[in-house]
């Protein structure tokens, strides 16, 4: 296939993905809202902003956090590119251009999402209320991936469509883990109190894998579990290992399909293997923050490594 | 007499290129009054594409250098013999029809001043007469100086000036020329020019003009003549960026410089 | 010509024409709200599939949708028939006519048109001069913009020999009826168009360069999804199975044409081109232009690769050598025309110019090089002073414009807010030219939506229609 369709497709995917996390963030931020505020170090939604990346951004635009505003950004605002709104333009506008690389139902649900997205941006703030933003967002998420994993020709578009969601997840699941020491949880002498429990549930809720957590380890949630379940399970959905495994799955799809072998295959193997070959203990020793970051790095020198050899066109 | 080129080009990018593309019209033409003896021409690293003959009877030859390039010469070497046809261009078979080099481009766009100097030749009857006059209007016009204009120079700009090179003064006289209803075009080729003891640059350019029941006449404002044996005529086009011998693309995100050594000698008969 | 009345096709003298009697059933069985209802779902039909383009590359917003007028413009089997032998003659004509000035220029020679509407015209391309393209075709699809003032009379408004566009409506808008009015389909025999792509990848596959030894790859090149009718290039390269390239998925080395695909470098046959000459190959035409393929003209010239519409095919779609076509089919075909040319004044001519200048209010007036319906006016409804800044521009730079009578084009029922009227309608037809000359039978009708208007550009409130073809 053109390695430009290739390229569209794969960045559907990690739109797609990170518009969900963003729901998923704005959901939690709604959520500790709710709560009495345990802490009063900082405003749990000026937190969000940094989980997110964002806190730049939004600063220069409306300088103090106001929860309103905060959500008018993360989900509505078009100078916001990790916006919902963004994320989800940017996976149609990558969609309407290989619109002939995707099923009808595919484009339908993009398409639709992208319509109701506009019909949603003409309605008056004050008659949207954040909790069905955000449901309708992991609504059109999952349409979208159901009709991609139930009509997409198992091809290799299918591959880089899933490419880009694995590789996308990996990286917010990193992240989100990364910025819970630095942000969420605002001091250091907080570690392993109450507080930093509170804020590690926190982060199983952005990832959606709260109650899977529970059924998967039960008693009480420590950083420990909490760091094998996100990093090294396999039956996490988001968890790193799980990730990339998806990934090493479509590369090596790929690799069997051209019928040549390829570089990106390599170095996924490699990280691979790395993640099954330590364990949470070593993660904990080596340093929760040092493992991600060099965790953050090598997935991307992989997506840099795809570009080169499947995206760019240069392949020779 | 009989002529050697030794043309050498060199292209460096400051970050290497992701491929170069290059088109050339590096053949002596085929006609009366130039024979080629050898001639090749070499690219380093390059894969030689489609080559053709165009319209105009020029030789076009592709190349391609797959990247990443950082560095590619072209160069040209051969031996011609020449004969002096009083600058007219004979046995050279081309299709194009003369009244397509009526058509003006942004390097030969008419103002009032080429209109007021394609005027002076309003009461000559002969096109021949006309094109001589016009060819000499454009060599008292403009002094030859080098480094006044640069290639992106228009006729109407270095008339203005009253300074430039070769390529000024055939884009002045072209202008004229069409203005005066004569098709007239650009030829790049060589000139072995040490003979007459004034610096000029070997890579030369002149003016064609079309007059009726002769065909295509050179002149050369800048040395106020018609091309003879010493002239190696390469190709043709409306301007010298559409007759140009070598164009390139080169896609990268750096920037391009350019080497040139050009020699032209006679050999001793 | 009818001079006052417009020739109505489906009524006339007050008794329906044969082609549309079933219609006549069909819309007294349409109740108003019924008729609304089917609007509206065509309407979310369209919307849903994206096809909200300008027709003919005029611009305006992307997103906007061309009216679709569900009453359909229908021709019998015998109307066709004429349609169809007038199409492909006048497509060989303008094919020969392109061979040849390209080459020895016999018609210029024989003095049967002025060399100077030829080779001083700024869609002639001296780069391709002495170059015979594959089969002797440089208009591979030609767009032939037809009106109608009587039930025998038709006329060539204009040729398209570029890459005229707006095929998609015409597979678009029959589906559409099929689906929503498929008894309509049962109870007439219409003639299907949808062999249109699987014919048009036939044309282009015809045309491979003699160099091409396998089984051709066709591409189309699309100058990319910011372009007003991105979505018929991609919908006619899904059909046709064919890749939706832009310039920059392509690239030259050596002989040939690549695209850059995720298994290394795939060659290209034949381009199915929808950009400008212009943007093509920046070697070659505009080395300031970042778009195109550098080395494509000479990997074309040197029979690499086959592109379609050659390059330079502009010249014979001129309005000025439009005038010209009937003489065309008389010096390369030896036969009549049969279909007619619109009468037209040069206002390049100092007589044209006189009779122009002296009959604005009854002409319309068209910039040689114009197109979408802007830069024109028609004199009969235009207020004075509209006619007197036009005058001021023909007068300003003559060689620009043409004249032609403002004809009775005719009408067909469309339906309007109040119910059926008759509205100004024109056809184009496609006419495919490879190994062989096609026709679909069918076309886009467009429709002047405006009571009254002649207009019938989608930039001007313009809509389309299904046509049919009546099978014998």
């Amino acid at each position: 296939m053109l390695s430009r369709t290739a390229d569209n497709l794969y960045w559907i995917a990690r739109y797609m993905e990170r518009a969900e996390t963003m729901a998923r963030l704005l959901e939690v931020g709604a959520r500790m809202s709710l709560l009495p505020s345990a802490h009063g170090y900082r405003n749990e939604w000026d937190s969000l902003l940094h989980a997110s990346g964002t806190a730049g951004g939004y600063a220069q635009k409306y300088g103090q956090a106001h929860q309103r505003d905060i959500e008018s950004y993360l989900f509505f605002d078009q100078d916001n590119p990790s916006s919902v709104a963004s994320c989800l333009a940017k996976a149609r506008e990558n969609a309407r251009i290989v619109r002939t690389a995707l099923t009808a139902q595919v484009w339908d649900a993009i398409n639709t999402a992208f319509q109701e997205l506009r019909a949603l941006e003409k309605t008056p703030r004050d008659r949207l209320d954040l909790a069905r933003l955000i449901d309708w967002t992991m609504k059109q998420a999952a349409v979208i991936r159901g009709s991609i994993d139930t009509t997409q020709l198992r091809n290799d578009g299918w591959d880089f469509l899933n490419l880009g969601y694995y590789l996308e997840r990996s990286d917010n699941t990193a992240r989100l883990m990364d910025v819970k020491y630095y942000v969420l949880l605002p001091r250091v002498e907080f570690v392993g109190s109450g507080m930093d429990n509170y804020q590690w549930a926190t982060l199983l809720r952005a990832t959606s894998a709260h109650r899977a957590f529970h059924w998967a380890y039960g008693g009480e949630v420590t950083a420990r579990k909490i760091a094998d379940f996100l990093i090294l399970n396999p039956q996490c959905p988001r968890s790193l290992t799980s990730c990339i495994d998806g990934v090493c799955t479509h590369l090596n799809r790929l690799e069997r399909a051209y019928g040549r072998a390829s570089r990106p295959h390599e170095v996924a193997v490699r990280i691979a293997a790395e993640l099954q070959r330590l364990s949470v203990d070593d993660i904990i020793e080596e340093g929760l923050h040092e493992f991600l970051s060099r965790f953050i790095l090598e997935a991307a020198n992989l997506s840099g490594v795809i570009f080169e050899t499947y995206l760019s066109g240069d392949l020779r | 007499m009989i002529l050697t080129v030794d043309h050498v080009t060199c292209y460096r990018y400051v970050r290497p290129a992701r491929a170069l593309v290059q088109s050339h019209r590096l053949m002596p033409s085929s006609c009366a009054g130039q024979r080629v003896v050898d001639w090749t021409v070499t690219v380093s690293d390059g894969i030689a594409g489609g080559a053709f003959r165009d319209g105009a009877g020029d030789w076009i030859q592709g190349w391609t250098v797959p990247g990443p390039v950082s560095e590619v010469t072209v160069s040209v070497k051969g031996t011609v013999e020449t004969s002096d046809q009083a600058g007219v261009l004979r046995g050279h078979r081309e299709l194009t029809p003369a009244e397509c080099y009526l058509q003006s481009t942004t390097a030969t766009k008419p103002d009032s001043a080429l209109a007021a100097l394609a005027g002076q030749g309003q009461a000559v009857a002969e096109p021949l007469d006309l094109a001589h006059l016009l060819s000499d209007l454009v060599a008292d016009a403009i002094q030859y100086q080098p480094g006044a204009t640069t290639p992106a120079t228009t006729a109407a700009e270095a008339l203005a000036l009253g300074r430039g090179v070769c390529q000024d003064h055939a884009h002045v006289l072209i202008a004229a020329a069409r203005l005066a209803g004569l098709p007239a075009r650009y030829v790049s080729g060589y000139l072995f020019a040490t003979a007459d003891g004034r610096d000029h640059d070997a890579a030369h350019a002149w003016a064609e003009v079309h007059v009726r029941g002769l065909g295509w006449v050179g002149f050369d404002p800048a040395n106020r003549c018609c091309p003879d044996d010493r002239y190696i005529r390469l190709g043709s086009g409306l301007d010298a960026q559409d007759a140009a011998p070598i164009r390139g693309i080169a896609r990268g995100p750096g920037g391009e410089r350019l080497e040139v050594q050009v020699a032209v000698q006679a050999v001793q008969q | 010509m009818a001079a006052n009345g417009y020739f109505n096709e489906m009524f006339e003298k007050g008794r329906v024409r044969p082609p549309y009697r079933q219609l006549e059933d069909w819309t007294r069985s349409m109740p108003a709200e019924l008729r609304e209802m089917k609007q509206a779902e065509a309407e979310a039909l369209f919307r849903r599939i994206g096809i909200t383009f300008a027709v003919y590359g005029e611009g305006g917003d992307p997103d906007r949708l061309i009216p679709f007028d569900m009453f359909p413009r229908v021709f019998t089997a015998r109307e066709w028939a004429r349609l169809e032998r007038g199409i492909k003659q006048r497509a060989r004509a303008l094919n020969a006519f392109l061979v040849d000035v390209y080459g020895r220029g016999e018609i210029v020679r024989a003095g049967r048109i002025p060399g100077r509407l030829v080779y001083r015209n700024a869609a002639y391309e001296k780069a391709v001069v002495g170059f015979v393209p594959p089969k002797g075709v440089y208009s591979h699809v030609v767009g032939i913009d037809l009106v109608r003032t009587g039930p025998d009379e038709f006329f060539v408004l204009e040729d398209n020999c570029r890459t005229p566009s707006g095929v998609s409506y015409m597979l678009e808008n029959r589906e559409i009826m099929m689906r929503m009015f498929p008894e309509l389909f049962r109870e007439n025999r219409i003639e299907p168009v949808d062999s249109y792509p699987e014919k048009l990848r036939r044309t282009l596959a015809s045309v491979a360069p003699a160099k091409c030894e396998r089984d051709p790859t066709v591409v189309l090149l699309t100058p990319g999804h910011f372009n007003s009718a991105y979505y018929e290039h991609s919908f006619l390269a899904d059909l046709m199975g064919v890749e939706l390239v832009e310039g920059a998925d392509l690239f030259v080395e050596g002989e040939y044409v690549y695209m850059r695909t995720t298994e290394g470098p795939k060659r290209v046959d034949v381009i199915y081109r929808r950009i400008d000459d212009a943007f093509i190959d920046p070697l070659c035409f505009r080395p300031d232009s970042m778009l195109g393929v550098p080395g494509l003209m000479d990997v074309y010239r040197s029979g690499g690769v086959t592109i379609c519409s050659a390059p330079g095919a502009g010249v014979a779609d001129d309005k000025a050598v439009y005038t010209y076509v009937p003489e065309m089919i008389r010096f390369y075909l030896g036969e009549e025309p049969l279909l007619n040319n619109v009468p037209t004044w040069q206002c390049a001519k100092a007589d044209d110019l006189a009779h122009v200048l002296a009959h604005l209010p009854d002409l319309v007036v068209k910039e040689v090089h114009g197109s979408g319906g802007y830069g024109m006016l028609v004199g009969p409804k235009s207020s004075s002073e509209q006619i007197a800044a036009f005058r001021a521009r023909i007068e300003a730079d003559p060689g620009n414009y043409i004249a032609q009578p403002t004809l009775a084009l005719s009408t067909t029922p469309t339906f309007v807010n109040e119910g059926i009227a008759p509205r100004h309608v024109d056809l184009r037809p496609y006419c495919l030219v490879g190994e062989r000359v096609e026709l679909v039978p069918g076309g886009l009708t467009r429709v002047a939506l405006t009571e009254g208007s002649l207009v019938v550009n989608s930039s001007q409130g313009g809509g389309v229609k299904d046509t049919w073809v009546l099978a014998e």
